[in-house]
């Protein structure tokens, strides 16, 4: 196989390894919100409830729960679902991996949304109760205040934890072959074991750092758009 | 007739009793100056009348209507709260303006979201009330870029644009370089001449003197005394007033 070949060849696992981030992102984010918020609720069952999600979900290793998320339903109701995602999809599209890749997505998303949502909680927790207090005492009312007043300084404060988490994200995705969800190093591994190369293993490293160094670039800008105004 | 009527207003934190049964009364256009020692429960009387706290009891009445009453039983929805917050505005002792927005920004906000004019009425106006506060040239400036002193203008000029009829001060000066002080009391003694109403709290003795009508000395959550400023700066009654008078006109 030529060099070529291999880049393509672990171009197209790189490929998934992208779907899973950007599914995770675009799931998780907002999915972080109202965990966020349960977890600062004034009722203390639903702020109990949700602090023990969130320490299940952050205690438990990422591997394990894609483990759970694709083996219990076959393990406990006898429903195998993801596998027969999977082979519905071969047999009608040709498609492989597709209930896997969503086991995946949804292990992910659950994942990253319960760290997203204690770095939101971080950031409104640190915004001064002057700051809501002079939104009311103009006669804003509560939703006013967190859309207009709130929620952009509590941007500004999460861009730099949430870019750290963005870029564990993206080698996070590494994980999904543990069931074997053909990512990029999945795909190296199957060079390896079919053509006795181990090279294109290291050379996947190569996708990993061009790709971090595109978010570098983009959350630096956002950093620096944000940074107008002190907060 | 009074604009503003408070009366047996009691809050208590905990176990503290932080106001003891304060009433008072407020005429059109005055300005009542309240000072004290930190801790006398000054703060807190002015949340209460901002509806930032809820007072134990006692009522609240501005204009002949009835904002908050401990006697009447019902639970005040958040709507009620907020449009009993419009009687009055609040200049804050450490400004609070809203960093992300500028000059013009901070002060059309509010009335933009509420609706109180075409946006071109709404910037007239703005800019009117900013010019007033002497900060025409830093419209488009961020309070990271102001002054402790200019940041205190244009929180006067941001409470000033939703036209509230008592205009309240918590400390104005008191995070400020003395050097600044006096910007900002000039802008409160202009308003004092243009007859708004307004309730001070400040420990500028001599411009508690200077500019207000009428002066509430308050200890321990209680009105100690209560009176025209020379009544209270030249004559007071109280032990206590006269023993807070000489520490805060001691010289050093």
């Amino acid at each position: 196989m030529s060099f070529l070949e291999v880049t393509a060849f672990l171009f197209d696992g790189f490929k998934i390894s992208l779907l899973i981030f950007a599914v995770t992102l675009l799931c998780g984010a907002p999915l972080g919100l109202p965990i966020a918020f349960c977890s600062m609720s004034r009722f203390k069952t639903v702020k109990s409830i949700s602090k023990v999600v969130v320490w299940i979900v952050r205690g438990i290793p990422l591997m394990l729960q894609i483990f759970i998320i694709y083996y219990v339903p076959g393990l406990l109701f006898d429903f195998p679902m993801f596998s027969q995602i999977d082979r519905y999809f071969f047999i009608n599209y040709g498609i492989s991996d597709t209930g896997r890749i969503i086991a995946v997505l949804i292990a992910f998303s659950l994942n990253y949304a319960c760290y997203f949502s204690e770095i939101y909680r971080g950031g409104i927790e640190s915004i001064s109760k002057g700051q809501y207090e002079a939104g009311y005492v103009l006669g804003l009312n509560k939703s006013q205040v967190f859309r207009k007043i709130i929620l952009k300084q509590v941007i500004k404060r999460i861009v730099p934890p949430m870019s750290n988490e963005i870029i564990t994200l993206i080698k996070d995705t590494a994980l999904a072959n543990c069931i074997v969800v053909c990512e990029i190093i999945k795909q190296a591994k199957e060079l390896a074991a079919t053509k006795a190369m181990v090279w294109p293993l290291f050379y996947t490293g190569v996708f990993y750092l061009l790709f971090v160094g595109i978010l570098t670039i983009v959350l630096g800008k956002l950093e620096k758009k944000l940074s107008y105004f002190r907060s | 007739m009074a604009i503003l009527e408070v009366k047996n207003i009691k809050k208590s934190f905990g176990k503290t009793e932080v106001l003891k049964n304060i009433s008072f009364s407020l005429e059109k256009g005055e300005v009542l100056a309240i000072i004290g020692s930190s801790g006398s429960g000054k703060t807190t009387l002015l949340r209460c009348l901002n509806f930032l706290e809820t007072p134990d009891n006692g009522s609240i009445t501005v204009d002949s209507k009835v904002l908050y009453d401990s006697e009447d039983k019902t639970t005040l929805s958040d709507e009620t709260i907020r449009q009993n917050r419009l009687h009055f505005g609040l200049v804050f002792q450490n400004f609070n303006l809203f960093p992300q927005y500028n000059v013009l920004e901070n002060v059309t906000l509010a009335p933009t979201l509420l609706k109180r004019g075409t946006d071109e009425e709404i910037k007239e106006k703005a800019l009117e009330l900013i010019g007033e506060v002497g900060l025409t040239e830093k419209i488009d400036s961020y309070p990271c870029q102001l002054s402790g002193g200019q940041q205190q203008r244009v929180a006067i000029a941001r409470a000033l644009a939703m036209n509230p009829d008592i205009l309240c001060f918590d400390e104005p000066t008191s995070a400020l370089d003395p050097e600044l002080t006096g910007e900002v009391l000039k802008v409160i003694k202009g308003l004092a001449s243009a007859d708004s109403t307004m309730i001070v709290v400040t420990h500028e003795m001599e411009f508690a003197k200077n500019v207000a009508h009428k002066v509430i000395f308050m200890a321990d959550g209680v009105i100690e005394e209560m009176g025209t400023p020379e009544e209270v700066f030249d004559n007071p009654k109280s032990p206590k007033t006269k023993a807070f008078l000489a520490k805060s006109l001691e010289t050093i």
